[in-house]
């Protein structure tokens, strides 16, 4: 009886009876498999909950009250777009053996790339996933990495500090400790002699009315681009078929650059972590270092002093203000306008980078941000440099990059109405940052969720509805003028006094819990998602990067367009491999 | 007109090609005579600035990072480390290790016998520097260390480590100028700790039943 009425004070209970077994003190709620879906559909139809936002694995092995019954974990950070506000957390707990759990790409069509990421890193088996193949890694790698009991084949211990690499005063490579054959473990019942690489099985478009052109019996091909093509951003792949020049499916393959980032992190102490994260969006270090510091931040409740807070929101607008330059430098790349507006948006760039350099000490991996305040202060000649630039040269030199590009018919006639993703499909797909925006959705986290001090400074969200390559252009413009706005603000206010809240430490003491904290990244929101356990290494420390996710938007937006298109829609998304593969 | 955008993008490309030119006409005498130097761009330039590299250099920022440097007082002879270990505890890729020294008696001092960094696992970060209790770890700005093997000659050992703090003076000297502010008024307070104490000391003198409160 009582357990009835236990039961029946859960959250939804009455829309999905017996969907959520249980409410944490945080505030997650534990949902039952088989339920999942029922109750994924309801909070997105009638509570609004339209953004999954991340999903992610955890491996609770050794993680203190859990056991093999409940070992894995599947965490769904759900948002609304419309009402803004802090996130549902749904999670799925799943035993040792054999673990499974229903794939909600149904529901949320923007689940498919991060399922197939839990999939590849932790064996979590999605069923109903439509391609639910590895994804980092090589079909026919043995084990999942992310799981606690994998070790790589350099492995040398559980956490750092290490021990010593240098022992008795002796350098020690880690490929002479264990060199090749000692550090190479054959899979039980594995033979070299029986095995073949397992075959890639691609997902082909079934359609066959597709790109069809009247009674001209044509042949469907299969064209492969990159991982070295020069107008794919880095080392990314993506399979795409063709009827005749007409875009008929694409597939994108990433992890040419995969590195276990994650693994690596949760190695790693908290501090440790922080110039990590510079290599992930390699062009917005400083974006990712604040993403990263408020997270860790919330988990141990620290301050952060007035002149640091804005010191933070100055090194990040000026971090979107060069990466929107140069992503609309390189979508002209793509478009053929080949390097005269890069090398326009390179010029500013130069001298921001100049400003960080002198700040941080490093042009591009800044490593600028301590937990509870920033690395270093700068001098009064410093803010009058950025002065001059926010002020006087950079809205100058948006106006010539406008005057340059905007009404140039070329430009007008490869961009507009290429790339279509409708306001629907593209939070249906997850898609975040300008790439939303300029599919007619007015939602940025700096609004919708405030964190830093945005919600001192009067600035708007721009927004387009052409929801195509041409309007991603142009949001793009329109926020490097919103963040020379907030420039402008942050630069007439910058109070004196100190940068750094309390003593600084490099063992930190963070309490048992876990932490979601999502930032507006130049690329759309940047989630960094920790759970501690009260030791001086994270348990997980899973990123949510923004162009991983926003990858899930090229396949749908390219099909049905020429062969050519599908390398502005890529340029348009702006991805940084880096951060896709981590 | 069809192409007007097409033109005023022509304009705004021949206007940075003639910015170049007038940047140089600008800098009379140009920076070409008299010899290469090392250059930096300030903001007002329109043009586009290019350092002819390795002729010409950039100026290096002071809080510019390169693998470490190990400081030494030329004065004295001695190393600021103290072997305390806590860069190599903070070194996110464990890429430092220290041996420490002992004296004739085989017990422990305060000072490395060896300092090794690897400087193939190095990543810039100048984390120990920033931890350094000592301030004997210092980012280096000599950037062009390219090795024939990575094996042997990107393993620094402490010899190849070591530079003179008047090194450190001429690269950081805003940082040095901070450093040895704190380090006086740490030793005028101490003095002044001193002279309070040696103050109440007199004063316990006068009242023997005191002593030994100090």
């Amino acid at each position: 009886m009582s357990e009835m009425s236990a039961q029946e004070t859960l959250p939804y209970h009455e829309a999905v009876p017996g969907a959520v077994l249980e409410r944490l003190e945080n505030g997650s709620l534990i949902v039952a498999a088989d339920k999942l879906l029922q109750l994924g559909t309801y909070l997105r139809d009638h509570e609004g909950y339209d953004l999954l936002s991340s999903v992610t694995g955890v491996d609770y092995l050794g993680y203190k009250g859990r056991d093999a019954s409940n070992r894995f974990e599947v965490v769904y950070h759900l948002y609304s777009t419309k009402r803004g506000g802090g996130p549902l957390v749904l999670k799925v707990r799943m035993p040792e053996s054999n673990p499974e759990l229903p794939s909600v790409v149904s529901v949320w069509p923007g689940a498919e790339l991060q399922e197939r990421e839990i999939w590849d890193l932790y064996g979590i088996r999605f069923t109903g996933h439509p391609n639910l193949r590895r994804i980092l890694l090589w079909e026919g790698f043995n084990g999942h990495p992310m799981r606690k009991d994998w070790h790589e084949a350099y492995y040398e211990e559980e956490h750092k500090p290490f021990r010593s690499r240098h022992p008795n005063g002796h350098h020690v490579l880690a490929e002479d400790r264990a060199p090749w054959h000692d550090n190479v473990f054959y899979p039980e019942g594995w033979d070299p002699e029986i095995w073949q690489e397992p075959i890639v099985q691609y997902r082909l478009p079934t359609d066959p009315s597709l790109g069809t052109t009247g009674d001209l019996p044509t042949e469907r091909i299969v064209v492969n681009f990159g991982p070295q093509h020069p107008s794919t951003h880095g080392v990314f792949r993506m399979i795409v078929t063709l009827e005749g020049e007409t875009i008929v499916g694409l597939e994108p393959e990433v992890g040419y650059l995969h590195r276990n980032h994650e693994k690596i992190g949760e190695r790693n102490t908290y501090l440790m972590n922080m110039p990590f994260t510079d290599r992930l969006d390699y062009l917005c270090s400083m974006s990712n270092n604040l993403g990263y510091a408020l997270a860790v931040e919330k988990l141990i409740g620290a301050e952060v002093p007035e002149r640091a807070e804005y010191l933070r929101i100055i090194m990040v607008e000026l971090t979107r203000i060069i990466n929107h330059l140069l992503a609309i430098g390189f979508l002209l790349n793509d478009l053929g306008a080949f390097f005269t507006p890069v090398l326009y948006a390179f010029e500013e760039r130069e001298l921001i980078l100049d400003l960080f350099e002198e700040a941080a000490g490093s042009r591009m991996m800044c490593n600028y941000m301590r937990f509870g305040g920033v690395a270093h202060d700068v001098s009064e000649d410093w803010l009058e440099r950025c002065r001059y630039l926010v002020n006087e040269r950079l809205p100058r030199r948006v106006d010539e990059l406008e005057r340059l590009l905007t009404e140039n018919e070329i430009v007008v006639a490869r961009c507009k109405g290429v790339g279509y993703l409708s306001p629907e499909d593209a939070i249906a797909l997850s898609v975040t940052g300008p790439l939303l925006r300029a599919s007619g959705v007015q939602y940025d986290i700096r609004k919708a969720e405030p964190y830093s001090i945005y919600d001192r400074f009067d600035f708007e969200i721009p927004v387009y509805h052409g929801c195509d390559v041409y309007d991603r252009y142009r949001v793009r413009v329109a926020e490097i003028r919103q963040s020379i706005r907030i420039l402008q603000q942050a630069l007439k206010d910058i109070p004196p006094g100190e940068i750094q809240s309390g003593k600084k430490q490099h063992l930190l003491r963070v309490p048992p819990g876990e932490v979601y904290s999502r930032i507006e990244a130049p690329k759309g929101e940047l989630g960094f998602y920790i759970v501690s356990d009260g030791s001086p290494n994270p348990f997980r420390y899973h990123i949510r990067a923004p162009s991983f996710v926003n990858l899930t938007a090229l396949g749908p937006m390219s099909v049905g367009y020429k062969v050519a298109d599908a390398i502005i829609n890529l340029g348009s998304i702006d991805i940084v491999l880096g951060e896709t593969d981590r | 007109m069809f192409g007007k955008g097409v033109l005023k993008g022509l304009g705004v490309t021949m206007k940075h090609w003639l910015y170049t030119y007038v940047d140089d006409i600008r800098k009379i005498p140009s920076r070409y005579a008299g010899g290469r130097d090392i250059l930096k761009q300030m903001p007002d330039e329109e043009g586009i600035f290019t350092i002819q590299y390795p002729e010409e250099k950039r100026v290096i920022p002071e809080r510019y990072r390169f693998t470490p440097m190990l400081l030494y007082d030329a004065a004295t002879g001695k190393d600021l480390c103290t072997a305390c270990g806590i860069c190599t505890k903070v070194c996110p890729t464990q890429c430092i290790w220290i041996v420490r020294d002992k004296d004739e008696k085989g017990k422990p001092i305060s000072r490395p016998a060896e300092f090794y960094i690897d400087a193939s696992l190095c990543m810039n970060c100048g984390l120990c520097s920033e931890f350094c209790p000592f301030g004997a770890i210092k980012p280096n700005h000599d950037f062009e260390r390219a090795v024939y093997d990575r094996h042997q000659d990107m393993i620094y050992d402490k010899q190849a480590l070591l530079v003179p703090l008047e090194y450190h003076a001429a690269i950081h000297p805003t940082e040095y100028a901070e450093e040895e502010a704190a380090k006086a008024a740490k030793a005028q307070a101490k003095a002044r700790r001193a002279q309070s104490r040696r103050r109440r000391g007199s004063a316990a003198d006068r009242k023997p039943g005191e002593d030994g409160a100090d």
